[in-house]
């Protein structure tokens, strides 16, 4: 029932804000929103129990043990029993002849995705109501539904069971933001618009023929075929090799496109650079995360079915191959938001490795899909507020940022050190988790690549963001009067002290929701 | 019932070549129509009982795919008074050869694709991959953004057709929702059109190249 409600928020929400009638009232309806669905979502998390309660033990200590940096492999790598509790969440309810148990469920990964989302949503939408304000002379109904109706998605690709539905939802989430990609209606955002619409459509189109061909690979052994998740692990082992292995390659381009993952990422810095700062973090820390979801749950079908080896190589390459493409163009890149958009292909680089490498890794990936999520929210909310004082978020323009806007500026500039995995920061422990996996593993090749692009990206990154937020402010930036203000300031300073908290203390809770994901993903059912 | 299947199976193969053939946009909108309405028969040809929930989505994409979509495409076309494609990246003739021969390498292959025991796979399964290779030749040879949004229309109706060997595991809400998010897709993508027509003077999407590196 829960579930259902949280499903059902944003819709509820969307209408209501399609009818109230003021401009400058209407954005309110996203904070109320979006508070509303992160109390159910704590509600879901808290009361579901899987994943939420940790074993007391070796694994309790495990959030001081990643930080000491003495992690004992025992203690990373929970007994088989311990992990994937019941696969889904049984909603017992029947209403009009369709059963919703038959739909709706959470998955452990998904839990953690979810509560990415929902918290991030919350910093965005009261960031949105000031950002909203200063654009009062765009009427913003289409707006406001538009971003109800993409959380609204996002929601129901992570709540449902069913492929199919998943990829509906997916879909669904490209169309209701492109509109929110258009908003400031310029030459640049409808190219933008357009090559996001197309690529991610197409893109999409791949996931759903790769969906079929997974439920097509058992029929061909004689099984029911099924669009379920839990049904198609069940008959993983038994499926059809070769149309389980294209259609997982087919899931992968497809979902792939939408997460950017290199070389399909060419829609990625058009949209997170041409849409408001709000959306761009939305994208960036949400969207992408949840396509990785989807990601990982065709990976632990093809798991299960014996033929992991084969979807590590893939996702590993890909991996490498993004963390490559990102490294090259965030090298001199004069823009801010295209330079935190090639840094969003980098990391999903790192977690398609993550979840490659697996062990130990997927546990860091499981971590870095927070630590990232937020990180790139403070990034992408702080440019926001740079962009609006400046008027410009290209360098030269920008010049100064720490004097001209004291908090955005020093955010945007720890920001930076989180992303690129600078210690006390979250990102830091996730990263250091994933290459301390890769070692374990005897990947040692991949892990030498990993930190040699890394260091290429801090440098990249670092010429770019000490000459943005160095030196003096040019007169150009002098002339709005745009400062930091409560609804502009804090969202952003929130989403970096989450960044702060995960680096150097993990709540239990969270430990074990990342603990229950990353061992059901290796667990067979 | 076979053969009215394979019939109209191997006419929509036809059409896809007509498409890869065609300059003239108004005659392509109306060749994606035509295949619509010939997928929304499909269905009903397969499934052994027929109620009236297959029956009403088999209308549904007959309205949709046959009538509303490729409206909202001539109307997008009337606006920027568009009538050709120009200048595609690979001629007409050379497309029509290269979906031919993608035609025929996946007929060809149907015997280790399906298996035996199935019939329906057996000319199902190539005219999916027909059709979508006749959708991104479509996607990245031409230039005009109508053009594009026709791949993607074929495209997608090649995974319908894939769709038929799965008809009970797909639960109709998923046909539903599919259908759906065609449909909302194309009115989003014909809104953002009449955008570019509107500030680029144009619908030739090389137009659209200020945004790199």
């Amino acid at each position: 029932m829960d579930v259902l409600a949280l499903i059902l928020v944003c819709p509820v929400a969307a209408v209501l804000a399609a009818l109230i009638p003021s401009n400058r009232w209407r954005p309110w309806i996203l904070p109320a929103a979006a508070v509303v669905h992160l109390s159910l979502v704590a509600l879901i998390l808290l009361s579901g129990g899987v994943g939420v309660k940790v074993k007391p033990g070796p694994t309790t200590r495990d959030g001081f043990v990643a930080t000491t940096l003495v992690i004992p492999p025992h203690a990373l790598v929970i007994p088989p029993h311990a992990g994937a509790p019941s696969v889904e969440r049984v909603v017992p309810a029947d209403t009009g002849g369709i059963v919703l148990s038959d739909w709706l469920g959470l998955d452990p990964p998904g839990r953690v995705v979810l509560l990415l989302v929902s918290m991030l949503f919350v910093a965005c939408a009261f960031y949105t109501v000031g950002y909203l304000r200063d654009h009062m002379d765009h009427l913003n109904r289409v707006f406001c539904v538009c971003f109800l109706a993409f959380l609204g998605a996002m929601t129901l690709v992570i709540c449902t069971n069913n492929l199919g539905l998943m990829w509906v939802a997916m879909e669904a989430t490209t169309l209701s933001s492109a509109p929110l990609i258009y908003f400031k209606h310029t030459q640049t955002s409808i190219e933008a618009t357009w090559k996001y619409l197309l690529l991610c459509s197409v893109g999409i189109a791949l996931a759903l023929l790769g969906s079929f061909f997974v439920a097509y690979a058992a029929i061909l052994h004689g099984l029911t075929p099924s669009l379920k998740l839990a049904d198609l692990l069940r008959q993983a082992p038994k499926m059809d090799k070769r149309w389980l292995e294209a259609g997982f390659v087919l899931l992968l381009v497809g979902y792939g496109t939408k997460m950017g993952l290199a070389p399909m990422h060419s829609w990625l810095p058009d949209a997170h650079g041409e849409s408001p700062s709000p959306v761009s973090a939305m994208f960036s820390g949400a969207l992408i995360s949840t396509a990785f979801l989807m990601v990982m749950r065709s990976q632990h079908i093809l798991y299960v079915a014996g033929d992991g080896a084969y979807a590590s190589r893939l996702l590993i390459l890909l991996g490498l191959l993004s963390m490559a493409f990102a490294a090259i163009f965030m090298v001199g890149q004069k823009d801010l938001k295209r330079m935190l958009a090639y840094s969003s292909v980098e990391h999903m680089g790192i977690l398609a490795l993550g979840l490659g490498v697996g062990g130990i890794a997927l546990l860091g990936a499981m971590l870095h899909v927070l630590t990232n999520g937020f990180t790139k929210g403070s990034l992408f909310l702080s440019v926001g507020n740079i962009d609006r004082a400046y008027g410009s978020k290209t360098i030269p323009e920008v010049r100064g940022a720490v004097r001209r806007l004291p908090l955005s500026g020093m955010v945007f500039l720890l920001g930076f050190l989180a992303i690129t995995g600078s210690p006390p920061f979250g990102p830091f422990i996730s990263e250091l988790i994933i290459l301390y996996g890769t070692f374990m593993a005897e990947r040692f090749l991949i892990a030498a690549i990993f930190l040699a692009l890394l260091l290429v990206i801090f440098i990249g990154m670092g010429r770019t963001v000490l000459a943005a937020t160095q030196g003096s402010v040019p007169a150009s930036g002098r002339k709005s009067h745009f400062r930091d203000g409560l609804l502009s300031g804090l969202p952003v300073l929130a989403c970096l002290l989450i960044v702060l908290l995960l680096g150097l203390y993990i709540p239990p809770p969270v430990w074990g929701l990342l603990h229950h994901a990353a061992n059901y993903l290796e667990v067979k059912p | 019932m076979m053969i009215i299947l394979n019939a109209i199976l191997v006419l929509v193969i036809l059409i896809n070549l007509f498409a890869l053939g065609t300059s003239r946009m108004k005659a392509l909108i109306h060749a994606a129509a035509f295949q619509g309405v010939l997928l929304g028969f499909l269905p009903p040809l397969v499934v052994k009982d027929v109620g009236t929930v297959p029956l009403l989505m088999a209308v549904m994409t007959i309205v949709l795919k046959g009538i509303v979509i490729p409206n909202m495409l001539l109307k997008a076309l009337r606006d920027a008074q568009v009538k050709r494609e120009v200048e595609p990246l690979i001629g007409f003739m050379p497309s029509i050869l290269l979906g031919a021969i993608a035609t025929a390498v996946a007929l060809a292959l149907a015997g280790h694709l399906a298996p035996a025991h199935s019939p329906l796979g057996l000319l199902v399964i190539p005219t999916s991959i027909s059709m979508l290779c006749t959708g991104f030749l479509l996607l990245t040879t031409r230039v005009k953004a109508v053009t594009q949004v026709i791949g993607f229309l074929l495209l997608e109706n090649g995974i319908f057709v894939f769709g038929l060997l799965l008809l009970s595991a797909i639960p109709y809400l998923v046909e539903l929702g599919v259908l759906l998010d065609l449909f909302v897709g194309i009115f989003v993508i014909s809104i953002i059109i009449h955008h570019i027509n509107r500030a680029f003077a144009s619908q030739d999407t090389r137009r659209l190249s200020s945004l790199k590196g």
